[in-house]
């Protein structure tokens, strides 16, 4: 999926941004604070930002992604509007998650990990979040369900619509 | 006497609204102007996720399970105002129905002992003075003002207590050889880096008692001579984190972490760091590297971190459940704390019980329980009256065991003896409906997706593994895959580079070894006894099929044909086995074979 990072439009958030890669600048090991923060600001890592971070931090790109690469919890594009995580643990997956995302594929049209074309839902299987006693789970846009069957799935997604 | 009422604030309850519960509660308070005669407060978590939200109300100790904001109201006017029970919130005994009020008699609760856990549900995490309270930083006190940091040591090392993440290291040895390391400047780290599926402890000591495990690291600071210290926390646990946080500043509030605690030469700062998510992070070197803001790839050992970790500079590194334990051992004693355990195993351990049975939950027991106990009496057997099959311990780095060890006495040798391990302590319960290939093949891809790649025999080998393993599940292997399986697995386990290559095929192993028939019914009769297995299935439409064509509707191969009112057929040529008309079919007419 192609998307359009707009610096122009960014600007505001950007200086907050850079602001921040310069206080942190210094400390040791400030490659992946940049990266969470870019994260948590964007969503996803866009291509400029690894470009700001390496002249603030003074290193080069391919170290950025070396690090960013090897963790999977940073992306390199957007999620969707709806953004659908399915806890792939093990508790969750002997209570049926795998069937949860094959009701998702055969809903959307789309695969774990990939986004919609129109940029309106992203599936993504995730690690362990911890809530067992829920299994199987799913958050959607950060809220959690938990004793989630394939059934519930479209009642789920209505509230986001 | 003032009457509190406690709301469970951990994951598994706030997802199921608790927190919406707690307002409610609050503003009821405030309309009925109960303000002096009671309170209402957020908890850790109480364990019993099964049954949550949780309310428990102080002093009578009442236990109120699954409460929903809107039964708010008649606990407020039945129990704080008319001082009677709420009975149909009351927990009831399966099968007897007679209602339990108070927690101390719930069976889930009857063969724990609290230890790690001791103050979740009890305090209110976010406030320190609760911590404090109740007998919190006395012990970071007494070591300061009584103890040398020698002293400590031995009773860290009396006490017997070993590694909670899953290694069982000796902790008053790590503890010593740290301090011996010389150098100007050392690290202490919390490794809650709890990655491994299914395993929720070290969540639950974070989110319902932040402070001992601040208390621990204050102590081993002061021990090895460290003026620095580092949590090593998950990204994915964004409510241990805010607590933690909160904790941290207001123990820096007080003067229990900075420069001169408590008046004395000592000074400690603690900062946290976040996890990106991979699973091999919690290997202590890979963590190291992590922290230091590079690949989390792990490093050939020794030098070990009490030589040489973050930095190059001698570094402690303890799990979280290893830390809870420590403030309890130096005030009350190392005798009160080895009169619990087996001979090698001291202490208590914290189980996350989930899968197929009926209590799922935290549960703390001592070291030495029977596997029986822990799920039959503590965690009511499994769920619908289904057979046991196994349970895995140690996630994916353990193993299965199964019905005939049940009354094997748990502790970190006996489970290494049955081919799996203690690890962080998560147990999965697997019933009939398990497919035992299916699981080697989860945990084997999880591994596999986790791996670095570092090292060949666990980047490249566990890839041919997984390769076999599919090849089962889609009955095209041969007896010969099942002794490669077998071979490839002795190999990665004796060149691997870290444990989480050296334990990756365990799964495998120890499948194989108990369920031997299962994968020779894959390989040899291409049949999958649990119906898991979606090669070596057909669906098919019996004679309960009331032509709805609701199912040809939603097949996304259009392979369901049949007319209005009549019986379909599904066209297993085409079949994709999605399984969608299995789940759509209003009348359950689908089945499996």
């Amino acid at each position: 999926m192609d998307y359009n990072y707009d610096i122009e439009q960014d600007m505001d958030k950007l200086r907050d941004y850079i602001d921040y890669l310069r206080i942190i600048k210094n400390e040791p090991g400030a490659v992946m604070p940049a990266l969470q923060r870019a994260q948590q600001d964007y969503g996803f890592i866009p291509e400029a930002i690894v470009d700001i971070i390496a002249l603030e931090l003074g290193i080069h790109t391919s170290e950025i992604y070396g690090v960013a690469t090897f963790y999977s919890q940073f992306r390199f594009e957007p999620k969707g509007e709806i953004d659908i995580a399915v806890c792939t643990g093990t508790a969750c997956y002997v209570k049926g998650a795998n069937d949860i995302l094959t009701e998702l594929t055969n809903l959307l049209g789309i695969k774990n990990g990939e986004t919609s074309k129109d940029g309106k839902y992203s599936i993504e299987g995730i690690r362990c979040i911890g809530a067992c006693g829920l299994a199987p789970v799913i958050k959607v846009n950060g809220d959690i369900y938990g004793n989630v069957s394939s059934k519930d799935i479209d009642k789920i997604l209505k509230k986001y619509r | 006497m003032k009457k509190e009422i406690l709301i469970c604030g951990g994951t598994g309850c706030t997802s199921s609204k608790s927190l919406e519960l707690l307002d409610e509660m609050k503003k009821l308070i405030v309309e009925y102007g109960l303000e002096e005669k009671c309170s209402a407060h957020i908890t850790g978590c109480l364990g019993f996720c099964e049954k949550g939200p949780i309310v428990k109300i102080f002093p009578k100790d009442t236990f109120y399970t699954k409460v929903q904001p809107e039964d708010a109201r008649e606990i407020i006017e039945t129990d704080i105002i008319k001082d009677e029970l709420v009975n149909r919130l009351l927990y009831k005994l399966p099968g007897t129905e007679e209602e339990i009020p108070s927690q101390d008699d719930i069976p889930f609760y009857k063969k724990q002992l609290r230890i790690a856990l001791r103050n979740c549900g009890i305090i209110n995490p976010e406030v320190i003075e609760e911590y404090i309270g109740y007998g919190g930083y006395l012990a970071l006190g007494k070591c300061l003002e009584e103890y040398s940091r020698e002293e400590v040591i031995d009773i860290i090392k009396d006490s017997g207590l070993r590694g909670r993440g899953g290694g069982g290291f000796p902790t008053g040895l790590k503890w010593e050889f740290t301090k011996n390391s010389e150098s100007d400047e050392k690290y202490v780290i919390c490794n809650a880096d709890e990655g491994d599926p299914g395993a929720f402890m070290d969540r639950s000591i974070l989110e319902g008692d932040p402070h001992s495990v601040i208390e621990a690291m204050a102590i081993a600071a002061y021990v090895i001579g460290a003026k620095q210290g580092y949590v090593y926390i998950r990204a994915e646990y964004p409510l241990a984190i805010e607590r933690l946080g909160k904790a941290i500043e207001q123990a820096r509030e007080i003067g229990i972490l900075g420069d001169n605690i408590l008046g004395t030469d000592f000074s400690f700062n603690l900062g946290m760091k976040f996890g990106a998510g991979a699973f091999v992070c919690g290997e202590e070197t890979a963590l190291i590297n992590s922290v230091e803001g590079q690949r989390g790839e792990p490093n050939p050992k020794p030098p070990f971190p009490s030589t040489s970790g973050l930095y190059g500079k001698p570094t402690l590194i303890n799990n979280v459940e290893t830390y809870a334990n420590i403030p309890v051992i130096i005030s009350k004693g190392a005798e009160w704390f080895n009169s619990v355990g087996t001979e090698k195993s001291k202490g208590t351990k914290v189980f996350a019980l989930a899968g197929k049975v009926n209590n799922i939950g935290l549960v703390e027991v001592p070291m030495g329980t029977t596997l029986r106990e822990i799920l039959y009496d503590i965690g009511g057997g499994i769920q619908k009256g289904r057979e046991f099959k196994a349970v895995q311990t140690g996630g994916p780095s353990g193993g299965c065991i199964t019905a005939e060890d049940l009354d094997t006495p748990i502790d970190y040798d006996s489970l290494v003896a049955k081919g799996s391990m203690m690890g962080s302590g998560g147990m999965i319960v697997m019933d009939e409906d398990n497919c035992m290939v299916d699981i080697a093949k989860f945990y084997l891809e999880f591994t596999l997706d986790e791996s670095c790649g570092k090292c060949t025999p666990c980047r490249i080998g566990n890839k041919r593994l997984y390769e076999i393993l599919c090849k089962i599940s889609d009955g095209k292997a041969t007896e010969e895959d099942l002794d490669n399986l077998e071979d490839l697995s002795n190999i990665i386990k004796d060149t691997s580079l870290c444990a989480l290559g050296q334990s990756a095929p365990n799964p495998v192993l120890s499948t194989i070894k108990s369920f031997r028939k299962e994968y020779e019914e894959h390989v040899l009769n291409h049949k999958c006894p649990a119906k898991i297995c979606t090669s070596l299935l057909e669906y098919k439409i019996t004679d309960d099929c009331i032509g709805c064509t609701k199912c040809a509707k939603i097949c996304p191969a259009k392979c369901i044909t049949g007319a209005v009112r009549e019986v379909h057929v599904i066209d297993n040529t085409k079949c994709i086995k999605c399984g969608a008309c299995f789940n759509g079919c209003p009348v359950h007419a689908i089945v499996k074979e």
